[in-house]
């Protein structure tokens, strides 16, 4: 189970109180009933999940209630760091920019020859 | 290659089995390939297979970055049903399914299909309406499934509690008797050694971390740790890796990858007696022929290529397992392990043409993938080998999320596969 | 007789820790036993000469106790206190010993000694790995009919339980600084270090006592003391202190992300008579800051042939039955090894007057104090050689033994056996953190290497081997400052992986590797010669590692007899991967108090006792229970359901809406926040007024649906369907906090503030009349779709004039804790003016009738509004809203989409299906072509006759078609309606 830092209670909780709410950054465009049926699809549908670093979106459910971003390596689950909505992509801490992906115990069995 | 029979197991008892083979080969990458299938689990393999077989197209390499079989192919709980509602997905699992039913013998190779049947569970009205329009819908597409009361399917599955006094009682069950389970390794070694034998080259240990692009923007190859091999034809076919595989070709694919979790019990003389699944206390369960309890968790939130996911998933399991099953309660779980499902809006699969000439893609599969095998990998090698998608196949294309035309068995019954 | 004697023949005067005062009577397979208190069910049978236990699961060969230990493959047994109480497949080596026990062998029949099942060893060379896979598949039907189902009884060790179980299991939560895991030296070292800087301390080991290897090493003393003894007395001094806690017969099952690890406590598995109140065992959940890993190390059998006999076992776990247990595994013991540690084992039992035939030490140049030591004692040992078969049935009997390469071979008596290949590192809970191993080329270990979690290993599970280096590494893991000094007597060197002597490559002997599984070293080769390369494959072919006790013995020799294969070194064919739990755990454990209603807890409403008292049954929905129908004495449902119907339309009724879900919408931009949430148009809706509202996700299908009033300009209380309140706020709150930020609107879930008293039908405002005030309710003040806040029986309350059924109608809004008062006022004066209670299959029939949808039910998420004939209820001249784009994509504005429209039965009598399927030609080949299916169907009383509801293919053009509608035994001809089928002109309501 997660550890997840709701940066509004600035407490460290339980994965129990969270909700993932998909890929940060993705904004509801401001003309969206002008888009193309392919804007609308990339928009609606089309995210990156990403193997490492991905931006997403946590709401703290059973706590305060409010939405925040979330920096988090998807091979090792380890959040980066987390911060409010409606702030841009924030800098990573200097260990976990430039510290490699840590690989799993699976990964590696996955490169046995 | 020396066929398998019970003759042949007999002949080779007499001298210490030192006359078995190989089951595929291991041959070093030649510089370009007819066709190149990115990912050989079942789906990639077996497409090798029918593109060999059915198509004449035997110039093919499987190119893996682990050990053949071993992403979802090796990690799931093998549970094998066609009985889904809309034509789009009745249309493929029910052609998987019937090839299902005669693999072993295709291939030569005991993949241990067994039509045990598959219970859904229902409690309550919502999964009543829900059920009897897939029964319905499935009896008149020639599908088997049919509804059970309670105890009928107590009869079915003698461990079953079905007390009105329970939190969510059961108020039926609806049966496919044709579904069931399959030795999941098998079915990877299986195709593996019927497309070796045919010529195919599988490729292990060798990761593909590009797609070259010609002038017109159709691939050449795809550069790998192994070199480059050329290719005019790409089929992707890396389950929970297909986004990242894609987006080396620009191709962005609406996937988000979850850990998947399944546990198995210590094994246990038989008591179980087919696969029963439910969605509204959300548990499945069937037995092994080792005889372990196999159980299906749930997914994780959050997107993860982690392959391990929180003990809670495990637990919340295990309560709806005991509620459906008291006795179990004493039995122990032995293992528990976790996969990368990728999923797709509307949770059914993707396999189609992309907008790159010559890269094709099949992935999208979700938790429902191992009962596909060999009707995916039998549309996958027309869809390569044709160019243009088969009848059974042709709704699966990316192209449905701009149209708005998605297949979403999940909005319509909230089942889980 | 004596005590001791009493508790066995083997067990030695003066040996082990157990008080031989202290007895408990227990049964195998029928026959009485004595055992001592603290006396595994491994050791008591021990003591009695007892050595075959089992049958292992592919060739039913008779199998004893290899281990000491939870890394047991072989001893499986079955154990009950009484029917219910039963427990398959325990390792022998771990249960405890209680008064009255009653254990099993299993995998038999039809007695342990006599086997039917042993027929499969003469057999076993057509049983080699995947030879299933080869065969069985002619004639195909067979597989199914009889190979399979052969298979299946064939497998399986144990038999599961058949009763439900009666106990109970609890659960906890905790958080800690440090969690070590391991009570061996270095774990007690580490605490203590970790003790001293004042943080929150877990210490878990899984064995009843802590100690680790000091259980059977007499010969380690710390600070001058037994080993054994210091640990006792640095447990107490531990468990003094409030800020350790220390936790035995607890075993640290998995360790997940960011610190969070599982433990199962085993609390009475080893008490004659559990207080009723203790759980069986307990699961704890502890999320730990930092994670010291002391875990130690297991021992490894030596892999020859027929190294499976009972009476051959591990050198730690002879020397664990000796110096802890007090007894002695025979009475002329051989020793095969390849590693020192079997040396000490066999001086232990020589001290204790066990003879010993020999030390069979496979390496040429065993240690000299080893040896020294050894001729003091007067043991010969056998360097260079190599134990090469074993002779007995039921137990074993003789090793033979020859020089290293052949020659001098010659058969030794002996009763017992022990081994030792050296020592595996436990990192199973270092991988299952996901860390990353090394290879010890030199030692032939993997070990820890990168760390990706905030822990730390010591001791032997590190690889650190010297005493002092063990304490010093676990001091520093620790963190704080302790003086200790420990001595052991001989540094242990040697071990090796993979087959031995006499059972390498070109060998056709059973040299087991899996015990349980009956994986052998040409198995394995098979794998290989198959074309098995990847070490994944290997296991999975052969099934080695996969048996209950997941590969903890045989990993190692398995992984090194393929490398040899492949002529490759150990770390390229790679390890399989380490998966939790460490040891099985129960599911009970882990299910813990979720069961029956705490499973998932029942939301009932305020009303619910009042209802349960007018014998109301329930339906679930969602997790809530509903009031389903009101029977009367003598009534069946469709009865029952036909009497509230025709009373509701007739006189009136009264039901209970208190689960619909609640919003409280508030704010200056609350308007301009629905008008951007839903579909309608909400500027324009006057306070006082409310109006029906669709929401769509930004796809534009149907999302949820439900009256929303408007109490103020900045004020609006939002309903939703039932199931739908959660996803509907927290959907809302998504935008308003992402999306829409700079909207001034606060969203409050109020579904539990509010009980909800419908009443409906023609007296419906006679009923209410009496009880409210602040509103005038007549029909030209207080029209349909009016909302007033006022007082109801003198309660705050907010009154709407809606309704779900046709008829003039009100629901009364009262705070919760009021609502059984209001309900039961309401209901005195309804009943005897001839109203009834309805419930919630009377509301569909009644909105059926009216052609109003439920939403989950007439819609599934691939409905449009307009699909729903709802259209009219999408504004056409708001700019934006969601689902606004997501209603115009292709797919989206076809024709011929299916379109929501009533079905009337040829025959009036018969109800259709719901969920059945609607086709133009019934006599069309399979597969049929599909129009649509019936999504609502009832019998209404107030019609006279069925109706339906009903999703169809251009079914809005279809209306007067005649349809089909093809059942299992028969097809239902139907035509195509519109959706209202009571009071077409709708005057009703406005009553």
């Amino acid at each position: 189970m997660l550890l997840i830092h709701c940066p509004y209670c600035e407490e460290d909780r339980s994965e129990l109180e969270f909700r993932w709410a998909g890929e940060a950054h993705i904004a509801r465009p401001e003309n969206i009933s002008a888009i193309s049926d392919e804007e609308f699809a990339e928009y609606f549908f089309l995210r990156n999940n990403e193997k490492g670093l991905t931006y997403e979106r946590w709401r703290h459910i059973h706590g305060c209630g409010r939405f925040f971003n979330a920096a988090r390596d998807t091979v090792s689950d380890r959040f980066l760091t987390t911060y409010k909505a409606g702030m841009p992509k924030q800098p990573l801490p200097e260990t976990g920019a430039s510290e490699k992906t840590v690989e799993t115990y699976e990964a590696t069995e996955g490169d046995a020859r | 290659m020396r066929r398998y029979s019970v003759f042949a197991v007999a002949r080779e008892a007499m001298r210490a089995h030192k006359g078995w083979e190989a089951q595929w080969a291991s041959p070093e990458p030649r510089s370009a390939y007819d066709v190149i299938i990115v990912g050989a689990g079942g789906h990639g393999l077996g497409a090798a297979y029918y593109l060999a077989k059915e198509h004449g197209i035997t110039n093919v390499a499987v190119i893996e970055k682990g050990w053949l079989g071993g992403g979802n192919t090796g990690r799931n709980t093998t549970i094998i049903r066609s009985n889904y509602l809309y034509e789009e997905s009745m249309d493929i699992y029910e052609h998987s399914l019937k090839l299902w039913e005669g693999l072993s013998q295709d291939l030569n190779y005991n993949v241990m299909y067994s039509p045990r049947g598959v219970m859904m569970l229902s409690h309550n009205t919502h999964d009543m309406q829900s059920f009897k329009r897939h029964i319905n819908a499935n009896r008149l597409y020639g599908i088997d499934n049919e509804w059970l009361t309670p105890e009928q399917a107590k009869a079915y599955v003698p461990p079953l509690d079905i007390a009105k006094t329970a939190r969510y009682p059961i108020n039926g069950a609806a049966l496919q008797r044709r579904g069931g389970t399959a030795r999941h390794d098998a079915v990877a070694w299986g195709y593996a050694r019927a497309a070796s034998d045919r010529g195919v080259h599988i490729i292990q240990n060798c990761e593909v971390t590009g797609i070259r692009r010609g002038p017109n923007g159709e691939v050449l190859g795809v550069e790998t740790s192994k070199g480059f091999i050329g290719a005019k034809k790409i089929g992707v076919s890396a389950a929970g890796h297909s986004s990242v595989v894609m987006e080396m070709a620009g191709v962005r694919v609406p996937l988000h990858s979850t850990p998947l979790q399944a546990l198995v019990s210590e094994p246990l003389k038989p008591i179980f007696p087919c696969v029963v699944m439910s969605n509204t206390v959300h548990a499945y369960i069937s037995q092994s022929d080792k005889g372990e309890l196999v159980i299906g968790a749930g997914t994780d939130q959050y997107n993860s290529y982690s392959q391990t996911g929180g003990l809670q998933i495990i637990t919340h399991t295990l309560d709806a397992i005991c509620e459906l099953f008291p006795i179990f309660r004493r039995v122990k779980m032995m293992r528990q392990w976790g996969g990368i499902t990728d999923n797709t809006p509307d949770r059914s699969p993707i396999q189609g043409i992309t907008p790159v000439p010559g890269l094709f893609v099949n992935c999208g599969w979700g938790t429902g993938g191992f009962k596909a095998t060999p009707g995916s990998a039998n549309l996958f090698a027309h869809l390569i080998a044709k160019g243009e998608p088969h009848r059974l196949a042709a709704g699966l294309t990316l192209d449905r999320f701009r149209t708005g035309r998605l297949i979403d068995e999940a909005a319509a019954a909230a089942v889980a596969h | 007789m004596s005590a001791s004697s009493n508790s066995g023949t083997f067990r030695i005067k003066g040996a082990g820790r157990l008080t031989p005062a202290r007895t408990a009577r227990f049964t195998f397979d029928g026959k009485s036993y004595t055992a001592l208190e603290g006396d595994t069910v491994a050791s008591a049978l021990l003591a009695h000469g007892v050595h075959l236990l089992g049958r292992s699961f592919k060739y039913h060969r008779p199998r004893g106790i290899l281990s000491a230990g939870p890394e047991e493959p072989n001893a499986l047994i079955d154990v009950s206190r009484d029917a219910a109480r039963r427990q398959p497949n325990v390792r022998a080596t771990v249960q405890e010993v209680f008064d009255g026990a009653k254990i099993a062998s299993q995998n038999r029949w039809p007695s342990l000694k006599f086997d039917v099942g042993a027929v499969n060893n003469l057999f076993s060379p057509f049983f080699a790995a995947g030879f299933y896979y080869k065969t069985f598949m002619w004639p195909r039907e067979a597989w199914v009919k009889i190979y399979e189902p052969f298979i299946r009884r064939a497998a399986g060790l144990g038999v599961a339980p058949t009763e439900e179980d009666p106990d109970h299991y609890a659960n906890r939560y905790a958080h800690c600084d440090v969690l070590i895991a391991g009570a061996g030296v270095a774990g007690l070292t580490a605490a203590l270090s970790a003790a001293a800087t004042g943080a929150s301390v877990f210490l878990v080991d899984e064995q009843p006592e802590v100690g680790g290897a000091l259980h059977y090493d007499t010969a380690t003393t710390i600070d001058g003391q037994n080993g054994y003894d210091w640990a006792q007395a640095t447990a107490a001094k531990l468990k003094a202190m409030p800020n350790v806690t220390v936790l035995t017969r607890t075993t640290v099952f998995g360790y997940y992300n960011h610190g969070f690890l599982g433990l199962v406590e085993r609390v009475t598995d080893h008490v004659a008579k559990p207080g009723k109140d203790l759980p069986r065992e307990r699961l704890w959940q502890v999320r730990a800051k930092k994670v010291v890993l002391a875990t130690g190390s297991i021992e490894r059998h030596m892999v020859f042939a027929n190294n499976d006999r009972p009476g051959i076992m591990l050198a730690s776990a002879a020397r664990t039955f000796l110096n802890h247990h007090g007894v002695a595994v025979g009475r002329q013991v051989g020793v095969y090894t390849a590693h020192d540690s079997a040396y000490e084992a066999a001086f232990d039992l020589k001290r204790a007057g066990v003879s010993i035939a020999a030390i069979v030490d496979c390496r040429a140049d065993p240690g000299e104090a080893l040896l020294a030591e050894a001729r003091a004692l007067g043991i010969s040992v056998l360097s260079g050689h190599s134990v090469t078969d074993t002779g007995g049935r039921l137990r074993i009997s003789s090793m033979t033994v020859a020089r290293n390469g052949g020659g001098d071979a010659r058969k030794i008596p002996v009763d017992a056996l022990i081994v030792s290949a050296g020592w595996t590192p436990s990192v199973h809970l270092f991988s299952q953190s996901r860390g990353k191993l090394r290879f010890d080329d030199v030692n032939q270990r993997f070990l820890p290497n990168i760390y990706a979690q905030d822990c730390v290993s010591v001791g032997s599970c590190n690889g650190t081997d010297d005493l002092a280096e063990l304490i010093d590494e676990a001091i520093a893991a620790g963190g704080g400052s302790v003086a200790l000094a420990g001595e052991n007597r001989f540094e242990w060197t040697g071990g090796m992986i993979g087959a031995a002597e006499g059972a390498g490559p070109d060998t056709t002997v059973k040299a087991f590797v899996d015990f349980q599984h009956d994986v052998t070293a040409k198995d394995i080769r098979l794998a290989v010669r198959e074309g098995m390369h990847s070490i994944e494959h290997i296991k999975r072919f052969t099934t080695n590692g996969m048996a209950s006790d997941q590969g903890k013995l045989s990993n190692m020799h398995g992984l090194a007899i393929a490398a040899e294969m492949l002529d490759r070194p150990i770390p390229q064919v790679g390890l399989t991967t380490f998966r939790a739990p460490y040891t099985p755990v129960t599911y009970g454990t882990l299910v813990g108090h979720s069961r029956g209603e705490l499973f998932d807890p029942a939301r009932k409403t305020p009303m619910h006792a009042l209802e349960t008292a007018e014998g109301a049954e329930f339906e679930d929905v969602g997790n809530w229970k509903r009031a389903w129908y009101y029977p009367k004495r003598g009534e069946d449902m469709l009865a029952a359901v036909n009497r509230e119907c025709r009373t509701v339309r007739e006189v009136a009724g009264v039901f209970n809406g208190s689960t619909l879900g609640k919003i409280e919408v508030v704010g200056p931009d609350a308007a301009q926040f629905l008008n951007l949430l839903y579909t309608n148009a909400w500027d324009s809706l006057k306070p006082g007024k409310s109006r029906y509202g669709i929401m769509t996700r930004e796809d534009g299908f149907v999302y949820d649906d439900g009256v929303v009033g408007r109490l103020a300009e900045d004020r609006f209380h939002v309903t939703t369907t039932t199931g739908g309140a959660p996803r509907v706020l927290h959907h809302m709150e998504d935008y308003l906090q992402t999306e829409f930020p700079h909207l001034k609107v606060w969203l409050t879930s109020t579904t539990e503030q509010w009980a909800v008293i419908a009443v409906q039908g023609p007296k419906a405002r006679e009923i209410i009349q009496p009880f409210v005030e602040g509103v005038d309710i007549s029909n030209e003040v207080f029209p349909h779709m009016s909302v007033a806040e006022c007082s109801v029986m003198g309660v705050p309350a907010r009154l709407f004039r809606v309704s779900f059924t046709g008829e003039l109608g009100y629901e009364i809004n009262v705070p919760a804790d009021y609502g059984p008062a209001v309900w039961k006022a309401i209901w005195e004066r309804a009943e005897p003016m001839g109203a009834c209670l309805y419930g919630t299959e009377t509301m569909h029939v009644l909105r059926a009738e009216k052609g109003y949808i439920i939403v989950g039910q007439d819609t599934d998420g691939t409905v449009t509004p307009h699909d729903a004939g709802l259209g009219w209820a999408v504004s056409s001249k708001k700019p934006d809203f969601v689902g606004i784009r997501g209603l115009k994509r292709p797919d989206l504005v076809r024709e011929n989409r299916k379109q929501l429209v009533g079905l009337l039965t040829k025959d009036p009598a018969v109800v259709l299906e719901e969920g059945g399927q609607i086709v133009a030609d019934p006599n069309q080949a399979k597969p049929m072509t599909m129009l649509g299916h019936v999504t609502s169907a009832y019998w209404s009383e107030n019609c006279g006759r069925s109706i339906a509801l009903a999703l169809v293919a251009g079914g809005r053009a279809r209306i007067g078609e005649t349809l089909h509608v093809p059942l299992k035994d028969r097809t239902i001809e139907v035509e195509v309606t519109d959706m209202v089928f009571f009071d077409k002109d709708g005057g009703r309501i406005h009553g």
